[in-house]
């Protein structure tokens, strides 16, 4: 029986968080605040935490209507610099384009693109030391890049073949190259980020200068462990920085299903005593001045910060994912921070550094580039086509050595193989 | 022979103590981390006095976050350390069960070996003490059937610390389960008797300073030929009673490592004795000692004179007030033991 009391309240109501814009609807982003470039206060490195609280309800921005660069945040990078940035974006997108045409003549089984995000990559990655351990997610292959990995081993990962460093084990573009401190991708969404909280306490354990930086999407938030790094990146005030890849969708659940409606993603920084900051993730050298004040303060011993990078996804999650089924594709042409390339490409032509025929001409030479790596990638295989890695090698790396159930299991299959094909043997695998 | 190497009486506690001590003395890359570990040394005082001793940043309290704790002592790993965390009761474990299993267990595989998880999660185990259904379980199961992951369980303190110095030092992530009941002396399952200390066990006397039990050896507590016992943990020792007891001339196998299992010693014993019982105190339905039957009847069928006995707890929640209605005591292994020796036919 209702307390009578209570029997004139309307029924408790559930909010199931809605998008603004479903396929076919008209965009309007009118709704989004997004303030004037220039105008947000930098505080000092080692300021109280607290004291980033506004910044992260605004949006650091550096670029300006008119392509210049204003206000405190701006870096004053050198313009061979900032063409060194805008190389990486278009080599990361020239990538991007050509593994996703890969993944569909069938050379391998998924891509994940980082269209519009490439910014949130090249940017921080060229702030940090180049030896700073970065902990990505699944869309960070920008910093690889950045960090002048190879591209043909990126290519070989990817086609699963038998130069794939990773021995054909991991999913494609769940990269690990430790050579540029870069960490084994999981695959599982934001372990990840205790991990990396774990790398920057041990660095501090042993009085080392390195720090970590880890990243994850906004859908990711909402995890567990998110949660948990933060908690102990405040309690041993560990020197990691935390990007939040804010790109407003995950697979096809908005931004909403992690909370967007209630607050923004740093905001959650100031309840742990953890500096935040929002920026403009389209704006390269807003993004790049966020992560430069994160790095220094960082490694100064001033504490961790969480960088929600507002950006958007300009494409489908995965080549597995057709966003047009959920999202309208107004979205990408109607999102009001523009593109990350094109902005340094007009802001580099405002300084008069640079002109559309460069640009042209170094899109020609990055696709180049590019289908170079491929051709001789695709020389080690693609996935499917028989050229992987030798047969036994299933059975390593479980363990530091093989105990006698894994060989037991190594022999069987073995077996198996030699009944399907009498002829195979075990070296020429 | 060799001279005898200096050595002294100490219980379960006290052999880990000297484990976490002397690793961290003569490994600057190991920390001892986890809840209430620090100042206080742990709520079994397992690493009491090692905060003092090593300094704060080598022995240190964590907050109450198993994921964060395990998750944090995989990025340490992967930065070259050695960590050895502490999850206070394996009750509390499964917060962290994926960055123990999806994390811990697969990097080495999923990296090709360019990043691994050398860290040893300790945490005590199993009932007797009255804890109720979140600080009396057993669940080596989960971990055992986890690809990459070690999972160990000593039984004495001579072994505590022999087994803890060789996980520490493997370079695989390994689950290392202490029998709570036998912290402070062996139980024989008899919960009315008085407890005994390890004073007056054999296997309390542990020698002094630096040894390694190697994982994946098991140890024949008392060799026999009427059926062979496989346990672990609190549980060798209420077997031992128990045969004992009924005067029953049985094998002993301690496993102390489930994974990598000792596979030759099971073996070789059950091919000789031709019987078979497993004892463990965790829930029965997909036990370990389901896998320990399935191996033993493919590898002895043609020795084996008798149904593979299975002793466990029962397929519910630890309870409190009928703890002793749940463990696996005397009276349920010895029924076990009566139907080995005598068969229907």
């Amino acid at each position: 029986m209702t307390d009578p009391e209570r029997a004139n309240l309307p029924p408790l109501q559930l909010h199931v968080p809605e998008p603004r814009f479903r396929p076919g609807d008209q965009v309007d982003y009118s709704h989004l605040p997004i303030t004037a470039a220039g105008v947000q206060p930098r505080p000092d490195e080692a300021c109280a935490a607290s004291e980033t609280h506004p910044l992260c309800l605004d949006l650091v921005r550096v670029l300006g209507e008119d392509h210049l660069a204003v206000g405190p945040w701006d870096p004053k990078l050198a313009p061979e610099t900032l063409r060194r940035m805008l190389r990486l974006m278009a080599l990361t997108r020239a990538f991007d384009d050509r593994m996703y045409r890969g993944q569909r003549q069938g050379k391998t089984s998924f891509y994940m693109k980082c269209t519009g995000e490439e910014a949130t990559s090249i940017a921080p990655a060229m702030a940090l030391a180049a030896d700073d351990m970065v902990f990505p997610s699944y869309r960070q292959q920008g910093i690889l890049i950045a960090r002048g990995y190879p591209m043909v081993d990126m290519v070989n990962q990817i086609y699963s073949n038998k130069a794939d460093k990773l021995k054909g084990r991991q999913l494609p573009i769940m990269y690990s190259a430790r050579e540029v401190s870069f960490f084994s991708i999981s695959g599982n969404l934001a372990t990840q980020y205790p991990q990396a909280v774990g790398w920057a306490m041990a660095s501090a354990i042993k009085g080392d200068t390195r720090i970590a930086a880890a990243w994850l999407g906004e859908g990711s938030t909402a995890e567990g462990d998110f949660h948990s790094a933060m908690t102990f990146a405040a309690v041993y005030n560990a020197p990691v920085v935390f990007n939040v890849v804010n790109n407003q969708w995950a697979i096809s659940s908005f931004s909403g299903f992690a909370g967007a409606e209630r607050t923004t993603f740093a905001a959650r920084a100031i309840g742990y005593g953890i500096a935040g900051l929002r920026v403009d993730g389209n704006d390269p050298l807003a993004v790049y001045a966020a992560s430069r004040w994160a790095a220094n303060r960082a490694r100064a011993n001033a504490g961790p910060t969480l960088v929600e990078h507002f950006t958007y996804r300009a494409e489908g999650h995965s080549t597995s994912d057709d966003p047009g089924q959920y999202r309208s594709l107004q979205e990408r042409s109607e999102w009001p921070l523009g593109d990350p390339i094109a902005r340094l490409a007009r802001h580099l032509e405002a300084l008069g550094e640079w002109t559309p025929d460069d640009h042209a001409a170094m899109d020609l030479e990055l696709a180049e580039e590019v289908k170079a790596a491929a051709k001789v990638a695709e020389a080690n295989g693609v996935l499917g086509h028989g050229l992987h890695h030798p047969f036994r090698t299933l059975f390593e790396d479980v363990f530091e050595e093989l105990p006698w159930h894994l060989r037991e299991q190594s022999e069987q299959a073995i077996r198996e193989r030699q009944i399907k094909w009498p002829e195979w043997k075990e070296e020429d695998s | 022979m060799s001279e005898a190497v200096p050595s002294r009486r100490l219980n379960m506690i006290e052999a880990i103590n000297d484990a976490l001590d002397i690793m961290l003395t003569r490994d600057p890359d190991v920390v001892v981390m986890g809840e209430d570990v620090g100042y206080f040394g742990g709520v079994f005082r397992a690493t009491a006095g090692l905060q003092k001793k090593h300094g704060r940043t080598r022995v240190f309290d964590t907050p109450i976050s198993e994921c964060g704790i395990i998750g944090v002592a995989v990025g340490m790993g992967a930065y070259g350390l050695r960590p050895v965390p502490e999850i206070q009761f394996a009750d509390y474990i499964y917060p962290g069960l994926d960055q123990l299993v999806s994390e811990a267990a697969r990097l080495r595989y999923r990296s090709a070996g360019e990043f691994t998880a050398p860290i040893t999660v300790r945490s005590p185990f199993g009932g007797g003490i009255f804890g109720g259904q979140t600080h009396s379980q057993s669940p080596e199961a989960l971990f055992t059937h986890v690809a990459g992951i070690k999972t160990v369980i000593p039984s004495t303190p001579r072994d505590a610390k022999g087994l803890l110095i060789a996980a520490i030092e493997d370079n695989d992530p390994v689950i290392f389960f202490e029998p709570k009941r036998i912290y402070n002396g062996p139980f024989d399952g008899y919960y009315d008797k008085p407890v005994q200390p390890w004073a007056k066990h054999p296997e309390s006397e542990v020698p002094d300073g630096y040894y390694r039990i190697p994982l994946g050896k098991a140890r024949v507590v008392r060799e026999g030929e009427a059926m062979t016992v496989l346990a672990y943990g609190t549980m060798v020792h209420v077997a031992e009673a128990v045969l004992a007891a009924k005067g029953v001339d049985a094998e002993i196998i301690d496993l102390r490592t489930l994974v990598p299992l000792d596979i030759e010693a099971i073996e070789a014993s059950v091919q000789r004795t031709g019987k078979c019982l497993i004892v463990h105190e965790a829930t029965r339905t997909s036990g370990f000692g389901a896998e320990l039957s399935a191996l033993v009847q493919e590898r002895c069928f043609y020795h084996l004179e008798a149904p593979i006995e299975r002793v466990t707890g029962f397929d519910t929640p630890y309870p409190h007030s009928l703890e002793w209605a749940y463990f696996p005591g005397p009276v349920r292994i010895g029924e076990a033991v009566d139907r080995l020796l005598s068969p229907k036919l």
